[in-house]
């Protein structure tokens, strides 16, 4: 008989140990604050307009900075699945249902595809793919503690809520195992296996449950916390120092970079319109 | 210290207000009775080095130390050093001193892991000597540990009494304990306190006169005491390798969900009627998830597990194919964590769900309720919520819902699991009463007192190697 793995293993685990990450590459280095700085900056930057040339651009740049962002490409890809889920059916929507202009490319009752429309779908899957892209790489990279450290020393959010936050992130890997527990165990009660509407009411159930179970462990962990000197009037230090160097202001610097030259191309070019105008 | 009483004396909260954990009062009434915040009243004071405990934990001076019971969650953060950091950086320790204490509180702990290990691949022993760490490393004056070792494996619980002992030699701290379990701690104490629920302290002395005095006492009240250990005999009718076999392993190995490798392999058993299996070894052996093949929860990840046809009765062979409705009236599963199996609002709704989804007539279900009511001293809980029944209740609960189909084979995953010596007890003699209707019963479990009792096989889990069934030496 051989032991493998221990018995909570499967839980959420730093994404230092993550196959396809490496924390150390240039860009994932960087303070959290710095890349959710640039992540926003471009986020801002592109929200401004829908139109393939300053999107495609800023994807374009952004391509080029990813050799230094610690992700395998087969890793990237794997994680931008969820984005690409959302980007081409809103595309598609657009070039389906979108205010049509210029030439009809084809018709079917009323679906018609014009030149414009397809343009716009088009826009909006590299619109999502330029903005969700950096943000897909500040997650896979940024160690939750890390970011918990970032966030109230250098932005300066009060640490009773950040940390309480970062404490309540580690209980979510536990509710993964326990939902899973709560499963199996409705089919030891005989539930389950009656179609759709036996379905939903057993899954009302286990809901509540997880939710019985999540506020008895919530309970313990913040009498832990508070035993330990938690939300007291004393003032806090912090064991592992986060601040921003000269790198966290050049990575926000290029994004801001990216940003610009992506508008100028846009505008160049002549698709660049501001949305809300 | 040892703090030992009924269920319901209030030790727990004896020892958070020891914590600083109760408040403030925000005020105080005429008669002497302080009322608050949440709606709690106190009386008289809990005073650390001179100041009101809840007071001088607000103010970060107060010297005390809390270990509770469950080690999942008193896990804070992700890494292993981090999490014995929080603590001294609640406390506002230089930084530069922060690293060198946490080592030192790792060390004296006896882990062996560095700063850097993940918390989510821990142990539950090695997680509670963490939570251990976490609180060391503040350098408390008075350790506080409310029943430490209940969810452990007998491994972890020594090695965490090991470093408790270690640690307040070295320190020269106070450590109070509540434990049930009186042995575990007996050469360690020096003194032992009892409390009585609204009765305060009705005994505090020197372990042999207080045990003395009030052993039998507290025994009759569920405490573990040394000379009053509960006695349960199963009497051996005819041979368990003539039983005619229900479930049937071979080469049987079981994984976790998502798992590349199977925690369990080369399993090999017969479950017998009217015999008891025991399967035993340390955390992380594997065996819930073997429990949950056997229940026919999951699909074995290899080999095959056949259920006979005394078992199956026209359905096939393999248990996790069956539906959840003829699951139930064949095998019985009674998980570990009591609540995890809840699923009505009422005591009594609890019982009616497996027979109603059996198919069973109303009346069958009713009388069948009743019964089971009856026979584990539940009747006066019938309309009680499930979930806000204590710690045996819920146990015999749980159990109780197993058998409302009336199952061939029942599995159960550490049935007496920090229960106390009253609830031990009818559990085993409802096993034993069960054993002998012919039902066969699996028992995962790491108590030693059970398997002795119960076992008429045991299979051994974990380690490298394989150690084959064995009979436990029983006379039979």
């Amino acid at each position: 008989m051989t032991v493998v793995g221990s018995p909570l293993g499967g839980s959420v685990d730093g994404p230092g140990g993550t196959p396809g990450v490496n924390p150390q590459a240039p860009l994932a280095r960087r303070n959290p604050v710095a890349k959710l700085g640039a992540s926003t900056v471009l986020a801002l930057g592109l929200l401004l307009s829908v139109d393939v040339v300053t999107a495609g651009t800023a994807l374009a740049l952004e391509a080029l900075a990813l050799p230094w962002c610690g992700l395998r490409p087969a890793a990237l890809l794997r994680r931008c699945g969820i984005l690409l889920l959302g980007a081409v059916p809103a595309g598609v929507a657009a070039a389906f249902f979108g205010e049509d202009a210029g030439p009809d490319l084809f018709a079917l009752g009323l679906i018609t595809v014009s030149e414009g429309s397809l343009t716009a779908g088009v826009a909006i899957v590299l619109r999502i793919l330029a903005v969700g892209t950096p943000g897909v790489v500040l997650l896979s990279t940024t160690d939750p503690t890390d970011l918990a450290d970032a966030l109230a020393q250098v932005l300066r959010l009060p640490a009773r809520f950040v940390l309480a936050a970062l404490a309540a992130t580690r209980l979510v890997g536990v509710l993964a195992e326990e939902w899973r527990s709560l499963s199996l165990a409705r089919r030891a009660r005989g539930l389950g296996g009656t179609g759709p509407v036996g379905a939903v009411r057993t899954a009302f159930g286990q809901v509540f449950a997880l939710l019985v179970l999540a506020i008895r462990r919530a309970t313990v962990l913040a009498t832990t916390m508070e035993s330990r000197g938690f939300a007291t009037r004393q003032a806090r230090s912090w064991a592992r120092p986060s601040r921003l160097d000269g790198g966290d202001v050049l990575l926000v610097l290029g994004a801001v970079a990216v940003t610009a030259a992506s508008i100028a191309a846009g505008v160049a070019a002549g698709t660049w319109e501001l949305l809300l105008a | 210290m040892l703090l030992l009483g009924p269920s319901g004396a209030g030790k727990s909260t004896l020892l958070a207000a020891c914590a600083g954990l109760l408040g403030e009062p925000h005020r105080v009434r005429a008669d002497g009775v302080a009322e608050h915040e949440n709606g709690g009243e106190s009386e008289g004071a809990v005073l650390l080095d001179g100041v009101p405990a809840a007071r001088a934990r607000l103010e970060g001076s107060a010297r005390a130390g809390l270990l509770l019971q469950d080690p999942d969650a008193q896990t804070v953060l992700a890494r292993c050093g981090d999490d014995v950091a929080f603590g001294l950086e609640n406390h506002g320790v230089p930084r530069e001193l922060i690293w060198p204490q946490v080592d030192e509180a790792l060390r004296a702990v006896g882990f062996r892991y560095g700063r850097e290990h993940p918390t989510s691949r821990l142990s539950g022993g090695e997680r509670q000597r963490l939570a251990l760490a976490g609180v060391l490393a503040l350098r408390p004056g008075l350790l506080l540990l409310d029943e430490p070792t209940a969810m452990l494996d007998p491994d972890g619980a020594a090695l965490l009494r090991a470093a408790v002992r270690r640690i307040v030699a070295a320190t020269g701290a106070t450590c109070v304990v509540v434990e049930h379990r009186v042995a575990d701690w007996l050469d360690d104490v020096d003194r032992v306190v009892v409390l009585e629920p609204g009765g305060g302290v009705v005994a505090d002395g020197s372990p042999d006169v207080v045990l003395q005095l009030h052993g039998a006492r507290l025994a009759q009240q569920g405490v573990w005491v040394p000379q009053h250990l509960p006695v349960v005999r199963r009497p051996r009718r005819g041979s368990a390798s003539s039983a005619a076999p229900l479930l049937v392993a071979r080469g049987l190995a079981a994984g976790r969900p998502g798992a590349a490798e199977p925690v369990v392999r080369d399993v090999d058993l017969s479950l017998g009627a009217g015999t008891a299996t025991c399967v035993t070894g340390p955390n992380g052996a594997g065996k819930s998830t073997l429990a949950y093949v056997l229940g026919g929860l999951v699909p074995p990840a290899q080999g095959s597990l056949r259920a006979q046809e005394r078992l199956a009765r026209g359905l096939p062979p393999e248990p996790h194919r069956w539906r959840p409705r003829e699951l139930v009236t064949r095998i019985g599963s009674v998980f570990q964590e009591p609540q995890h199996q809840f699923v009505a609002s009422t005591v009594e709704a609890e019982l009616a769900v497996g027979p109603h989804r059996a198919g069973r007539s109303p009346a069958e279900v009713r009388s069948r309720a009743d019964e089971l009511l009856e026979r584990l001293g539940l009747a006066r809980l019938a309309r009680a919520n499930p979930f806000t029944l204590s710690g045996g209740e819920q146990r015999r609960l749980s159990v109780a819902t197993a058998l409302a189909t009336r199952p061939d084979l029942l599995v159960l995953d550490e049935p007496t699991f920090g229960q106390d010596s009253r609830t031990w007890t009818e559990l085993l003699r409802l096993l034993i009463e069960l054993l002998d209707e012919g039902v066969a019963v699996t028992a995962v479990t790491h108590d030693r007192a059970l398997v002795d009792v119960l076992a008429d096989r045991e299979l051994v889990l974990g380690g490298v190697g394989h150690r084959p069934l064995r009979s436990p030496a029983v006379a039979s």
